[in-house]
This record gives C-alpha cells, structure tokens and sequence, in this order.
C-alpha cells in the first residue's frame, strides 16, 4: 500500500480499487460515486473486518485505560500530595496530538496494533481520572463522616460509598473517552491498524469516494451507538439518581 | 533511551531545517495554519456565540455542537474535504478542517459563559437603563472572559492536534515530519517529528496558561 499522502493528486480512474473486483463500467463503483450500493455489497467482509478491529482496539484501550485509572483517582483522592502530579502529568499527556502520541510510541511497541491501543489508553486514562476524581470529591464530607461513624472501614467506604456515588461522574467520563477513542482510532492508520482509519486511508490514496465517506459514516454511527449503549448502563446501575431528578 | 539520542542527533542536524521540508519552513507552517485558523473560527464562533447567549437562544445548539465535535473523526472530514473540489485548492481542506473542529469548543464556552453571568447582576444593569448593547459589551463580556478564553485555549490546542493529522492527507505542518519518517522507515525522524510536535502543542498550551494568568483579575474570579 502506498504511503504517501501528497495532497489531492488525484489517481487515475483506472487505479480506483484495490483491483479486488473488476466492475462493470456504468456502475456507480465506475463512476466513483459518493453513495454507492454496490461498494456495500461488493466489500461487505472488508467493511465488517475493518469495524470488528475498530470495535477491539476502542474496546480495549477504553478497558485499560479505566482499569489504570480508577487506582490513580483513588490515590490522588486519599492523598492529597498525589493529585497535583497525577493531574499534571494527565494534562500534558491529553495535550500531545494523537499522531505524535503514536509516533513517540514507536521505538516501544513498533508496527503494531499495541502502539494504537497504547496511545489510546493514554488518552482515555486522563479523562477517566479527572471524571473519577471530580466524582469522588463531590462526595459529601457529612456522607462520608456518616459511614465512618457506622464503623466502615476504609474499603468499605470506598466500594459502598464513594464510588457508587462517584458513578455519575465516572459514567460521564467513561462516554467522552469511549467516543473519543472510536474518533481517534482512526488516526492509527498510520501504523496500518486504524481499524475504519484503514479504509479511509486506502481510500484517499486511490481517490475511492464511496469507500471513504462510508467508512466515516460507520465510524460515526460506533460513535453514537457506544454512547447510546454507555447511557442506558449508566441508568441502569444508577436508578437513584434518575428517581431524584423525577 | 537508543530511540530518543537518534531522535535528538536527527534534530540537531541542521541539514534537516533548511529546505522546504526542513523543520524551519515546517514549523512556520503550522505556526501560520493555527494563527490563522484560530482567528477565523474565533471570528466565526464567538459572535454567534455571545449574540445566541445574550438572547438565551440555541442553547441546546451551542451546547450539543461540542459532543457532535467530538464524535466526528478528524482524519474522516480531512480525507472527504480533499476528495471533493475544495481538494484542488492546496491547503483549502486542513483550513476548512481546522476551522470547523475549533470552532465547537469556541461556541460553547462563549455561550454557557454569557449564559453563567448572574442574572440579577443583569437585571441590575438594564434597571440603570443600560441597551441590550450596553449589557453585552459591559456587563456580559467582561463577565464571561474567563470562560471565552478557556473555549479559546481548547480550540488552539485542538488547532494544533488537528494541524498534525492534516500531514496524513498531505496538508503542510509539523506533522509532515512525521508521515515523511513514516515513508521512510526511519525510526529517528518519526521520534524527532513527535518530539517537535509535542513541544509546539505544550507551548501553546503554556502560552494561554501564561495569559489567563496575565488577564486582568475580573477575568479569573469567575473561575
């Protein structure tokens, strides 16, 4: 695959496809049509492989990216000289581009797929610990007096206490990460695992209109399903603070 | 720590800043793109922004915008841009790009910090017969800044981020550096390019933290 990105040259017709399928000519594949009904059900498996690894890689960096950052929220909550480092550290993390994210990870993990989810991890990590935190400080100091007054120990004001009603706030962050990692998995087409990313990537370097525009759209609508799906999680393990709104 | 003295024996040679590849020409590049583009959107956004919060209208518009913004990927709108006709006009498409992905956090912070200003301070100064004019540039304004310079300090940074991926569909900038490495399979120069990258966005990021710090005390009570 060519990897240069040299601005809107564009590609002879001929070179339209990965030359997978020879078309017929007055098709819209043959026209480079925008929306095209053919390019869906001539590169079905193409499409569902590229959304499978953009699903992995999201699913993935998100998941240990809240498994990082729940400890270092925790900590930076309990003591107090940890939460200036852990959120300065976060804030100059989340203000690195994402491509010069991958690309610092490159001596580590090279070519492959653990660059992408690294990075990602790297970003969803710094919003989960700022939600996580925020929640956890808008705890009621007269609810936590409460619980320590009724004998829990520090664990279990933390797993009965604090964190459920850290929850909201967590959710919240968990969905901006979640969308933002689906965005950004694109970008790691540049190391040949961007999941949709792939296709676009592919796409512009042979001027493929349809193939571009529907791997957009799809990445988009993962977008919109993930935080559909994150939403009805959050109110299902969080009825209160749906009952207290009402 | 191989990785990082290759980085660095790769930015000190100054073969590598001459030329119009060269690192000089690169970082005035993007240097340029984000100025320009950062006043563009800030010309476009805030006065919809402040003009939408004083009447407390769209709201749900401004607010939404960001969300939208962030769901949407960058590369996508940069790869479609370039194939439609604004592709032919060299860098049309990272400008078009970069303004529209500035111009959500810009709108927002404007509009919610019109909308934070206490509405019996409001209220006290159209009671002093102060216009609907009068009340937006003395009162709601100056009020709000706190809240429009940070949409301002998110929009650049974004700018910059933005700026970055626009190499992969062949705009100029920094991240050209990187893409080129990429080409090349050389490992330092993808470093350096990060490196590069990496530093110009902290800058930036430290150059707003220096300003807000500057403004005049109103500006940061709100905060």
């Amino acid at each position: 695959m060519p990897r240069t990105g040299q601005s809107g040259a564009p590609v002879a017709w001929g070179a339209r496809s990965n030359g997978a399928v020879t078309a017929p000519p007055d098709d819209c594949l043959a026209r480079n049509e925008w929306i095209c009904g053919a390019y869906l059900s001539t590169r079905r498996q193409i499409l569902l492989d590229a959304v499978v690894q953009h699903l992995q890689l999201t699913f993935l960096s998100v998941l240990i990216g809240l498994l990082v950052a729940l400890p270092l929220a925790v900590l930076a909550r309990r003591r107090r000289w940890a939460a200036g480092p852990v959120l300065a550290v976060t804030t100059v993390l989340y203000t690195i581009p994402s491509l010069a994210m991958f690309s610092l990870l490159l001596p580590l993990y090279g070519l492959s797929a653990d660059l992408v989810v690294a990075g990602l991890v790297l970003y969803s990590l710094t919003l989960l610990v700022r939600n996580i935190l925020a929640g956890l400080r808008a705890v009621p100091e007269e609810t936590r007096q409460a619980a320590l007054g009724l004998g829990y120990g520090p664990l279990r004001l933390l797993l009965a206490v604090e964190l459920p009603l850290a929850l909201p706030a967590a959710m919240a962050g968990l969905r901006i990460a979640t969308v933002s990692a689906v965005s950004l998995v694109t970008v790691g087409a540049i190391v040949g695992f961007g999941g949709l990313g792939n296709l676009i990537y592919a796409g512009m370097n042979t001027y493929f209109k349809a193939q571009v525009l529907t791997a957009s759209v799809l990445c988009v609508l993962i977008a919109v399903a993930a935080d559909l799906l994150l939403l009805g999680v959050q109110r299902l393990i969080t009825p209160w603070s749906r009952a207290g709104r009402a | 720590m191989n990785a990082l003295t290759a980085a660095w024996d790769w930015l000190t040679d100054p073969a590598h800043w001459s030329g119009d590849d060269g690192i000089r020409h690169r970082l005035l590049q993007h240097l340029a793109l984000t100025v320009v583009c950062l006043l563009l959107s800030c010309l476009i956004a805030l006065p919809v922004a402040l003009v939408l919060g004083h009447l407390g209208k769209g709201g749900a518009l401004a607010v939404n915008l960001s969300n939208v913004g962030r769901a949407v990927p960058t590369f996508a709108v940069l790869v479609l841009l370039l194939l439609t006709p604004v592709g032919d006009w060299g860098e049309g498409p990272t400008v078009v790009a970069l303004v529209l992905f500035a111009v959500p956090p810009l709108l927002t912070n404007a509009y919610v910090g019109v909308r934070e200003v206490d509405r019996s301070v409001v209220q006290a100064a159209r009671g002093m017969g102060m216009t609907g004019r009068q009340v937006l540039f003395h009162v709601e304004l100056p009020l709000s800044l706190p809240l429009v310079l940070n949409g301002v300090r998110i929009a650049a940074v974004q700018l910059v981020a933005t700026a970055t991926i626009a190499a992969l569909a062949g705009g100029g900038g920094l991240g050209r550096i990187i893409t080129a490495g990429f080409n090349l399979a050389s490992t330092p120069q993808v470093v350096a390019g990060a490196l590069l990258v990496a530093v110009f966005a902290l800058l930036v990021e430290g150059v707003f933290e220096a300003v807000e710090r500057l403004a005049p005390r109103r500006a940061r009570d709100g905060r």
